[in-house]
């Protein structure tokens, strides 16, 4: 008996002792803060990281700049695809980030009530073309910081191993005049046929359609027919904005999606049956090392294609080629290029923090060091004025982005940015995977975009 | 003792009282109080009535989802029970190797739960890539993937519950049974069954409210694919306060809902089971 009353009497001790550690920690660390502002004003930024990709690169940055400054930086990296639910709840936290990303006007709409007006801020008188930035009204909420480009990413090496062969089916001679769909699907087709020839498994890396891993179809592909429809709509500039004040879409070019589409799974390394399992890395590894000639994805893929084991593919073979899709006139079109990622300051927080956040990122994109960090190993093509010709990133697709820029032909902007919601993106996806497994018919699947495109836009 | 309980209730009690006002009494009123607003993230909630409420209901996903979920606990709970109890009976038996296979079959249920999806994930496409399947082809790959790995995690924990069930029927009811020429079917029915009557209240509460709760597993296995046809209500919940802008407070409405109903369920069972329990 007295065994028990001794045990009881100590796992409340233990517990009550536990409660107390838990809040004495707390008060270490105002006092800490506290104790520092005299002086340094020590204020910590927290930076919400929206590319898991490069969280490494940022902790080094966060090191350097506190090193440098004497300012701290938390870095928090949200996992892939769970952006949004991981800023919601650290926003509503007393620690809230201080620094965080918004995708664009759509994702301005849902995060308003916590953008610092950036107006007046040296980042934004970087910028080399204002319009890029997210505006309402006078006021400016949300600064692009990476110019990106995407389309088909291919392996010059095999390519120029196929227009070698004898008994090729296509009178072309390199992929330079590869510069329509038609040709592009007779290119791959015939390819196809002479995979054994060339050592690769297929000719497209594996189309991922598991969760999570769709937004190469619903964001990027699904890009290029809706900036067609919106282009068509004559009495807006802007297809971004077409894209904003359309309620309704009819999915015009809803064909030409399905062309491109079709040749990706057609032609692809993995079954049709089989795409709802694979995820983009899987992908990107299967170009990496040689199983397949092309992939679909933006310059951000290089470091993924550099750093899988044993990849094959040499830095010079990595080329793009504009997505085509059999819309008249695409000979001129050009790479899609545009920007997402848009950094916002939290206005919630202490006007200290606001400051040191900006100052921040204005160290980021105009010092020395950290311009050093941005071209070179953040590899991001940064849209301001700080940076010189000989700063830009060096990486082979970067570069790609680059040159097909200068090439006079006309650059697909990136539309989604228009697009209602993430449930449309979603639904758009998960038709797709359906269609894939032959669930359901090319009609339905544009019934389901129409339909989802509407409903979200009604709410 | 009587006396020294009640001097030291207090300081025995607060504790967990403390806890159990912070982790889940506050956040509950909290997430009530929630369910009638509408907010982007907690700290600015607009009173709005029941407009989430409307709104939840008329939403398509949120009844699959429950429609989802009600077939997947019924079918769930059957196997289970089943299962832990024949395994319970099996192990009482005083076979060799008892103990070892208890071990065994109790392990699953130590494994974390996305960690149990995602092992499960890759057996079952595993299984399925030989027929050029995988498991987003079909809604019912999902449903059966969920239920297999619902028994294997259950199973073991429910067995442990049954074991000690059994092994407290007391044995001279046993003999008497023996004696009066029962045959062992007989004593199943008749003298085990209503003596582990307590255990079975346990585990169908249990393994129901498990199932009906079901996210992480749910999350790993399949994440409602195909276009969410296999997400449970957890999982639609999650989807809905964190997916989409705008309807955090429809989120939070179905979550009270979703409250509701398990409680409901929950008691109605355990009232129904109580009810059969016979004194020892």
């Amino acid at each position: 008996m007295k065994m028990k009353k001794w045990l009881t009497l100590m796992l409340s001790m233990t517990l009550l002792a536990g409660l107390a550690v838990g809040c004495g920690n707390k008060e270490e660390t105002n006092t800490g803060t506290n104790g520092t502002t005299g002086k340094t004003a020590k204020e910590e930024i927290y930076f919400l990281n929206f590319k898991p990709e490069i969280a490494e690169t940022y902790d080094k940055i966060a090191k350097d700049y506190e090193a440098e400054t004497g300012v701290k930086v938390k870095v928090v990296t949200a996992a892939s695809g769970t952006y949004e639910p991981t800023l919601k709840a650290e926003i509503a936290k007393s620690d809230a980030p201080t620094i965080f990303q918004i995708n664009g006007p759509v994702g301005y709409q849902s995060w308003k009530d916590y953008t610092l007006d950036l107006k007046d801020t040296k980042l934004y008188s970087y910028l080399t073309d204002n319009s890029l930035a997210v505006k309402d009204g006078e006021g400016v909420y949300g600064i692009p910081y990476v110019v990106e480009g995407y389309g088909i990413i291919y392996n010059d090496a095999i390519m120029k191993k196929y227009f070698a062969l004898a008994d090729k089916a296509v009178p072309y001679a390199s992929v330079a005049e590869v510069n329509t769909f038609d040709k592009l699907k007779a290119v791959v087709e015939d390819m196809t046929a002479k995979k054994d020839q060339l050592g690769i498994k297929g000719v497209f890396s594996s189309t991922s359609l598991g969760a999570g891993e769709q937004w190469r179809w619903q964001s990027h592909l699904a890009n290029l027919p809706l900036f067609y429809e919106f282009k068509d709509n004559t009495s807006v500039k802007d297809p971004v904005q077409a894209g904003l004040q359309s309620n309704e879409i009819t999915f015009k070019y809803g064909k030409n999606f399905q062309n491109i589409f079709d040749l990706y799974t057609n032609n692809s390394v993995t079954k049709k049956t089989l795409l709802g399992s694979k995820t983009v890395a899987d992908s990107m590894a299967e170009f990496a090392l040689g199983q397949s000639a092309m992939v679909q994805n933006g310059n951000w893929g290089w470091s993924q294609i550099n750093g899988v084991d044993g990849n094959v593919v040499k830095a010079e073979d990595v080329k793009f080629m504009p997505i085509y899709t059999g819309v008249a006139g695409e000979e001129k079109q050009g790479l899609a290029i545009g920007t997402e990622n848009y950094f916002a300051v939290n206005s919630k927080v202490s006007a200290e923090k606001q400051k040191a956040s900006i100052a921040f990122l204005e160290w980021l994109f105009s010092s020395e060091k950290g311009k050093k960090y941005v071209s070179g190993e953040l590899g991001f093509i940064a849209p301001f004025n700080t940076f010189k010709e000989e700063e830009r990133p060096a990486d082979p697709l970067a570069k790609e982005v680059s040159s097909w820029m200068s090439k006079g032909l006309n650059t697909v902007p990136w539309t989604f940015a228009a697009f209602p919601s993430e449930e449309f993106k979603n639904s758009f996806g998960s038709a797709l995977l359906q269609y894939v497994q032959g669930g359901l018919q090319w009609a339905d699947v544009e019934k389901a975009v129409i339909d989802s495109w509407k409903s979200e836009k009604a709410k | 003792m009587q006396k020294s309980i009640k001097k030291y209730f207090a300081l025995f009690a607060l504790p967990t009282i403390l806890a159990f006002l912070i982790a889940f009494i506050i956040p509950f009123i909290l997430g009530i109080y929630l369910s009638f607003t509408e907010f982007t993230t907690v700290n600015d909630a607009k009173w709005i009535g029941l407009k989430n409420y409307v709104r939840a209901f008329s939403n398509q996903e949120f009844l699959d989802a429950l429609w989802f979920t009600v077939k997947f606990t019924i079918v769930s709970v059957i196997t289970i029970n089943v299962f832990a109890f024949l395994l319970g009976l099996l192990l009482t038996r005083g076979k060799k190797g008892t103990n070892l296979f208890r071990t065994i079959f109790f392990m699953p249920n130590l494994i974390g739960g996305i960690v149990l999806g995602y092992i499960w994930q890759l057996i079952i496409n595993g299984v399925l890539i030989k027929f050029d399947l995988t498991l987003t082809s079909s809604a019912t790959y999902g449903f059966w993937g969920l239920v297999v790995l619902m028994n294997w995690q259950l199973i073991g924990y429910m067995m442990i519950i049954y074991i000690a069930g059994i092994q407290n029927v007391p044995k001279d009811l046993m003999e008497a049974a023996q004696i009066d020429g029962a045959n062992r079917f007989r004593i199943l029915r008749s003298v085990t069954l209503p003596m582990v009557m307590p255990s079975i209240t346990i585990c169908l509460f249990l393994s129901l409210s498990n199932s009906f709760k079901l996210f992480d597993q749910n999350l790993a296995l399949t994440a409602g694919a195909p276009a969410k046809e296999t997400s449970m209500l957890a999982l639609d919940i999650y989807n809905t306060f964190y997916g989409r802008t705008g309807w955090e407070g429809v989120g939070q409405a179905k979550a009270v809902v979703f409250f509701v109903l398990v409680a409901l369920i929950a008691l109605v069972q355990l009232v129904i089971t109580r009810r059969k329990e016979v004194e020892n």
